[in-house]
């Protein structure tokens, strides 16, 4: 599934960001960037992210090794924003970094055009191929596997976090194992609600609809036919595909019995209520650890844990790194890409934000197997996540998946909000994306 | 536009060198001086024109010629005459969006004005702090929109917003702003005039600043209360200054983006079912979402033409409420 924010920011970022971000639209004004060979010879690349990659150790790593390169690094933290400003310049074939982080929603888009990206293959990644989830190889491949648009960082593993003190409360098990026994299922888990509630008032179940949704949706379409809202034709196929559907009436079960906080993931309201403990679970794809430790803050320090999820393996997210035809330095950015994406790389980025490794080899790496999260109650995160991305199959998304995927969170939003009832809420959403996808 | 009066004021042209023939008369520097006189007006204002021209007209035209394509940022670029804005005209989302940016601009700017009236007139009055509490309606001016954005809709919140906690002492409980229609337009107007009411009442104060004083004296002596001062005569030639100021809102308020986008935290849709989403929100969307850059296109040149129009309806409206003369 798309990754909407993987890291929400903080409250005063995200909005400055977008007035800046209108303002730039407004204004229509170009940027400029890419990199730039300075007198002496040295060569500056630029690399775009979202979010947080965990690169910055990566990067001084890379610059004492190479003498000769220095490395500028451009973030954005919020990824609706990073999609067209990379857009527009991938676009104008100007003002893209030398090496960009592609999303796996925004992959899909630019896979229609593999040109304007370096082929990879021809700066030796074809080496590589063993170091990566064989899936998340073949998403940056054309279909001929003759262009390699870009290599993949992580995958975004999934589980399901919960508050210890909320489940102690309503005298439930807190030790995780025990937790994860208590919902094999996704009616296990609503069952699970359903007691919770009767005994805590002041703080739900569930943080909302949307996380929710989006995370059952990328599992269980994962586990069936592979794809979500399009099918690999790209022929939009929401309301047929019963991945959709099943995603769609868990949510609405569980939103209809009353467990939902009705926030929407990654608003300011959605980081109050972590800080605030508005709500005791939430489903957690790797980099969201990261999202929760940022919002929850301090004071929830060993009070949130770490359980398996309902349903089986899953994966929502995960991103790539790619070259821009229009990189005055494709070669050496090809090779910055391949060192950052190598295993040991991802090991570091593992641990530096917990975004999970997409090399087999990282996987299996005890500096992955044996870490330890220590604001999730010690929780082997890396044993949780990283025992279930090799059974990880591949999710196939469409190049308009990331507006259909919001029209169905808009919907959503309406039933929280009781503007909408269920099926009112899904017939619109359907025609919603019908228009996207026009 | 007829021949500038101040020309005989003028010094006679110094810059050409006199040539062959006399001055004054049919000969070169005589003609030269002519032309002086018939062009140089326009060339001094030119520089304007010539501006407007470059950041005016041509991005103008140019968006005009893109909606006349399908124009995907990344991809075909297909000539389809006024395809586009069939599409926008039938597009209900379109009109949903005219709908809320109207409802807004009428729930935003009457208050608005009505207010920056009442604030001018108590200003325009003598008393302790005057330059101080002047200077002070337009703190909210110069505050960063971002920041003005970040305080409102924690005022707005949901679970922990503080209009919602003075409502809970009267029984209302959890109100979410953003999904009704009504509540979000207020939350937004609120937002909106908070912003702007102290700028029109400057410009108010400006304007009841320069009615003459003796007005008010002879109708002080003939016995009008203050209250009929206000009604007879600072609003009767307040007019052409409430005319400028609903000119002004009409283009302000059509073009509102950065409120609501910030009340929805960012979201162009503006709300679950676009409840506050405006024209420039759906421009937006279509071309920063959909990157359907020629939707957007006829989106904007549609919402040109709603200026236009809306401007016109009030000009005319407010005239004929003054009765005549503007």
């Amino acid at each position: 599934m798309r990754r909407p924010h993987p890291r929400a920011p903080r409250r005063f970022r995200t909005i400055s960001s977008l007035v800046t971000a209108a303002a730039l639209a407004l204004g229509a004004a170009a940027c400029g960037g890419g990199g730039s060979e300075s007198s002496n010879g040295t060569i500056t690349l630029t690399v775009d992210t979202f979010s947080t990659f965990g690169y910055e150790e990566l990067f001084a790593r890379y610059e004492a090794d190479h003498p000769g390169i220095k490395i500028k690094h451009r973030n954005v933290v919020q990824l609706d924003e990073y999609l067209p400003r990379l857009e527009r310049w991938i676009a104008a074939g100007r003002g893209a970094g030398d090496v960009v982080a592609l999303e796996e929603g925004i992959l899909t888009k630019f896979m229609a055009q593999p040109d304007r990206f370096v082929n990879l293959l021809d700066h030796g990644a074809g080496s590589m191929q063993g170091g990566f989830l064989d899936w998340k190889w073949k998403q940056a491949l054309t279909r001929d596997g003759k262009h390699l648009v870009g290599l993949g960082t992580d995958v975004g593993g999934l589980a399901m976090c919960y508050r210890t003190d909320l489940f102690a409360k309503a005298g439930l098990p807190t030790d995780r194992e025990k937790v994860g026994a208590l919902w094999r299922t996704w009616d296990d888990y609503i069952a699970t609600g359903r007691r919770y509630t009767g005994k805590v008032k002041d703080a739900k179940f569930v943080d909302g609809a949307v996380n929710l949704y989006n995370s059952i949706l990328a599992q269980q379409a994962s586990q069936t036919v592979g794809h979500t809202y399009f099918d690999t034709g790209d022929k939009l196929v929401a309301g047929t595909n019963p991945a959709v559907r099943s995603a769609w009436d868990t949510t609405v079960k569980m939103q209809q019995a009353g467990l939902s906080a009705g926030l929407k993931s990654f608003e300011p309201s959605w980081g109050t209520g972590l800080k605030e403990a508005r709500f005791a679970t939430i489903a957690c794809p790797s980099w969201m650890l990261g999202v929760i430790k940022e919002n929850a803050g301090a004071q929830a320090a060993g009070k949130w844990d770490v359980a398996a999820i309902p349903g089986g393996a899953g994966s929502r997210g995960g991103s790539f790194l790619a070259v821009p035809k229009q990189s005055a330095h494709p070669k050496e950015a090809a090779e910055l890409a391949k060192f950052l994406t190598g295993p040991d790389s991802q090991i570091t980025a593992f641990k530096a934000r917990n975004n999970l490794p997409s090399s087999p080899k990282a996987l299996g790496d005890p500096a992955v197997t044996s870490f330890r999260n220590e604001y999730f109650s010690d929780a082997p995160v890396g044993e949780i996540y990283a025992g279930g991305a090799k059974a990880l199959r591949p999710l196939y998304l469409g190049a308009d998946n990331n507006p259909v995927g919001q029209r169905f969170e808009d919907a959503l939003l309406a039933l929280e909000q009781g503007k909408l009832a269920p099926d009112a809420a899904w017939r619109k959403a359907l025609a919603d994306a019908e228009r996207e996808a026009r | 536009m007829s021949a500038p009066v101040h020309v005989r004021s003028r010094p006679s042209p110094k810059a050409a060198p006199p040539p062959s023939g006399r001055a004054g008369g049919g000969g070169w520097s005589g003609r030269l001086s002519r032309w002086d006189i018939r062009f140089s007006p326009y060339l001094f204002i030119s520089p304007y024109f010539l501006l407007f021209a470059l950041f005016g007209l041509f991005p103008m035209g140019y968006t005009l010629w893109v909606a006349m394509h399908d124009w995907e940022l990344i991809g075909s670029r297909e000539f389809t005459g006024l395809e586009n804005f069939r599409l926008v005209l039938t597009d209900p989302q379109f009109w949903n969006s005219v709908y809320n940016t109207a409802g807004m601009f009428v729930v935003a700017t009457v208050p608005q004005l009505v207010m920056a009236l009442l604030l001018a007139n108590a200003l325009n009055r003598r008393m302790r702090g005057q330059t101080l509490l002047r200077m002070g309606v337009l703190a909210p001016m110069v505050t960063s929109i971002a920041a003005v954005a970040i305080v409102f809709s924690q005022l707005f919140s949901r679970d922990f917003g503080l209009v919602n906690w003075v409502l809970g002492w009267f029984g209302v409980e959890g109100l979410d702003w953003a999904a009704q229609r009504w509540s979000a337009w207020l939350a937004i107007s609120v937002m909106v005039d908070w912003r702007w009411t102290g700028y029109n009442a400057l410009i108010y104060l400006a304007a009841m600043q320069s009615i003459p004083r003796d007005l008010y004296e002879a109708a002080a002596i003939d016995g009008a209360s203050r209250r009929r001062q206000f009604w007879t005569i600072t609003l009767p030639m307040l007019r052409p200054t409430i005319i400028f100021t609903a000119i002004i809102s009409t283009i302000g308020g059509f073009q509102l983006f950065t409120e609501p986008l910030l009340f929805g935290n960012g979201d162009m849709a503006g709300g679950s079912l676009r409840q506050f989403q405006t024209v420039t929100m759906y421009m937006f969307e279509n071309a920063f979402t959909r990157f359907d850059y020629g939707y957007a296109s006829a989106v904007s040149w549609l919402l040109f033409l709603l200026i236009l129009l809306g401007s016109l309806l009030n000009f005319l409206w407010l005239r004929r409420v003054g009765g005549g003369r503007a």
